[in-house]
Parts: structure tokens; sequence; C-alpha cells
């Protein structure tokens, strides 16, 4: 399909990064911040860093929705394996730290921990298991949370519940721009998280912030158009939310989906690992369906866990702070192989994505 | 490919079929979806993606020619 619409098309990226280079500024540094680990891949594995002006720099924020489950979640989800409980979850959460052990170390020790490709998977498990419990460990953010929904909305077997750590972007997004010396510039917003939630969130941030916000897709084209797009905006000296990616994002979303979610999920606070608790950032089952909360269900609950091991700065990166060769692990303690921090282990964490690509830099 | 209630078979390309969730979206056979973990969440809007990649290669035209 990227194909038949040219969106890898070398003449379309020069001449678009020609027009990068005429809008972009002469002498001071621009800094736009994207929140979408799938952003971060196609940036990196396209090397699109080294097209752009040196002062013109685009950092990784909190996009990995893998990353950011706090230790005490992954915790919860060990402490059901640990009873008996069947965890499904997805691949890229199976390695992922928690304070004493990760999924993977449980099932080594004899826990029944099983990757999934989607919830419906599990739930079809579960219909032909019935003599097991089987939990969900419900991770991602909004692009994730509507398939969520359908399933707890759908009436799951009795032996079937949720563990939900999903989170939403724009409370993540409004953080950055509260990190004092971090100093962003404009916002390439996510692209399927938008393909859900519209247009309509990221409106206080060209007006409450003068923040340029730009939804932009996943092909080399569309990163560098949204960065393009960014520099216009700035150079015009204006601030305003724009969408490079019409052919999936709609301004009012998808309505479907978020009445879905609205009618699953209520809206709390929750932890994020390496940034601390953030409100109105995270989903939770509604009172009519807490007989499929697993925690409810089984009485787990985790207050705290150890997010951060001694040495690693995946808080640091995961905010955009620093760049993972700026991590003195980064390929040395803390490899694809062997990860130590959460930012290695999946496969949407900046670490992992720049671990896996040799070219990389500016 | 197909639609069948909540269920739709989706070709992936070069062969790959796959069962996928259509409950969040109003597809009809021979459109794209956009696929994430099992469920179809978005329509893509072909007509959509054609017309804009054309303007923009007259937007940058254009704008080469106002630049020069």
């Amino acid at each position: 399909m990227a194909e038949k619409f040219r969106l890898r098309d070398p003449a379309l990226a020069k001449s678009i990064t020609r027009k990068i280079r005429e809008v972009a500024p002469k002498n001071e540094t621009v800094k736009f911040c994207h929140v979408c680990g799938t952003h971060e891949w196609t940036i990196t594995h396209y090397g699109l860093r080294s097209l752009l002006p040196r002062n013109v720099e685009v950092i990784a924020g909190p996009g990995c929705p893998v990353c950011i489950v706090p230790a005490a979640e992954i915790d919860e989800a060990v402490q059901l394996a640990q009873k008996g409980i069947v965890i499904t979850c997805f691949g890229d959460v199976l390695r992922v730290p928690g304070s004493q052990m990760s999924l993977l170390e449980a099932k080594a020790e004899g826990a029944d921990v099983r990757i999934v490709y989607g919830v419906a998977d599990a739930v079809e498990m579960a219909k032909r298991e019935q003599d097991k419990e089987f939990t969900f460990f419900a991770v991602g953010f909004e692009t994730t949370a509507p398939s969520t929904a359908v399933e707890a909305l759908g009436k799951p077997p009795e032996n079937f519940s949720f563990l939900v750590s999903h989170r939403l972007i724009p409370p993540a997004m409004e953080l950055l721009l509260g990190v004092g010396d971090l100093q962003i510039d404009g916002f390439v917003a996510p692209g399927h998280v938008s393909a859900i939630i519209g247009l309509k969130p990221y409106e206080l941030f060209p007006r409450v912030y003068r923040m340029p916000t730009v939804v932009a897709g996943f092909e080399p084209i569309d990163v560098l158009m949204g960065i393009y797009m960014l520099l216009k905006q700035r150079a015009e000296g204006t601030a305003r939310l724009e969408n490079e990616y019409t052919r999936i994002v709609k301004w009012e979303g998808n309505p479907k989906a978020l009445e879905m979610m609205d009618k699953a999920f209520a809206v709390t606070g929750g932890n994020w690992r390496g940034i601390g608790r953030l409100p109105d950032s995270a989903l939770k089952l509604r009172e009519e369906l807490a007989a499929y909360d697993a925690r409810e269900k089984f009485g787990v609950h985790v207050a705290q866990g150890k997010d951060i091991l001694l040495g690693c700065e995946c808080h640091l990166v995961i905010i955009g702070k620093i760049k993972p060769d700026e991590c003195p692990m980064f390929m040395k303690a803390c490899t694809p192989q062997k990860p130590v921090g959460a930012c290695m282990v999946s496969s949407e964490g900046t670490c992992r994505v720049w671990a896996t690509t040799a070219t990389r830099s500016t | 490919m197909r639609v069948d209630g909540s269920k739709a078979q989706v070709d992936f390309g070069e062969g790959v079929l796959r069962d996928v969730n259509v409950t969040l979206v109003d597809a009809k056979v021979g459109e794209y979806v956009l696929v994430h973990a099992g469920y179809a969440i978005q329509i893509v809007d072909e007509k959509d993606a054609l017309e804009t990649l054309a303007l923009w290669k007259e937007i940058l035209a254009f704008e080469k020619e106002q630049g020069s």
C-alpha cells in the first residue's frame, strides 16, 4: 500500500527536505518532540535525522506503551500468574522488568504466561479451557484500549478478567511542556492514537501553550512532511493544530471506538514508569464491569514498585531528556539480548529502536 | 475479502489472510483498513491519500517557483 501511494518516494522526500532546509531557522536550534514508538522507528530506520539540518532536532517522548507500564503493575501480573491464573499478554510485555521479576521469569518458574496477538485470542483461549482462569494484561495507549473495550463489553466468559494498564497520550504530552529545560518547539502528534481520539484533544497545545502541533503518519514522507509543517508554522510565527495524516485521522477520530471506550472505562490517575503519577492519564474498568477486573476479582493491588534500577537512565530516555547512547549502560550492560531497562525491551522502546538500527545519529 | 458480523477476513498482502475484528469500523469488502492487534481501528481513505499526495507535490512545486 505504501508503494501504491508512493509514500517512500525518494524524489518527493528530496523535495520536502529541500523545503525543510529553506524554512528552518538559520541560527537557533529547534526541537520537536514526537510521542510514538512507531515514529521513532520510522525516523531511525530511514535515517531521517540525517536529512534534517543540524539545528533541527527531533526527540522521542513517552511513546512506548510497554516502557511506561510501572513495575507495580508488572508485579500485579506476576502475582496473578503465581496464583495459577493464566496471564495472556502482548509479546513485548513479557520481558519488562517488575520489582522482583518479569513475566518471562515467572513463566520460567512454572507460571502459565502466554503471548497473544490481540485480546480476542485470549478470550478464545478462555472459552476453550474453561477449567482455568484467564487474565488479559491490557497494556497500550488509545490505539489498543478500544479492543479491550470491545471484549469487556462483549460479555466475556466467567473465567476471564482484565488487568487494565491502559494509558492516555495527551496528559503525557502536557507533562513534557512542564519539564523546564526540555524546551520543546512543537509536537509531532501520534498517528494511530489520533485515529481513535481525533484532533480535538490536542487543541489545547496551540491554544494554551502556543505549541505548533501536527498529527503525522508513519511513512518517511509523512514524518518529513510533518516536520516541514511544524517548521513552516514556526517561520510564520503561529501555533496551529494541523493534520498531515488525513487518510487515517479524522477530526472526530473514531466515534464508535470512543463510545465503547467511554462505556467500558473510567478515566483515573495513573503511574508511568520513569515519570510518576499523572492525573487523568489512565483507564480502569467501570463499576458495572468490576466482575471482570482482575485486581478486584483476585484482590491483587501493588501500590509501589521498583521502576528504575540503579544506573539505568530509562526515566530520562522516556521523556526525551537524553538520547539512548547518552546512557552509560546502552549497548554495554543493557542490550536487546539482555535488557536492563524497559526502553530496551519493547520493539517500540527508544533504546531498542536505536540498538537495532545502524544509522541512528544526527 | 469477506465480512461476517464482527469478523472479517483481511488480506495483509503477499497472500497473508487473517481474521480481524471489525466492530469498531463500518468496513465494506474492498476497502483498506488499519489493523491494530487484531482489530480494525480505521478505514483508510484511499481517495484522500491520493489527493493529499498530489496536493503536496503541487504545493512543493509552487513554493519552489516562489522561492526561486
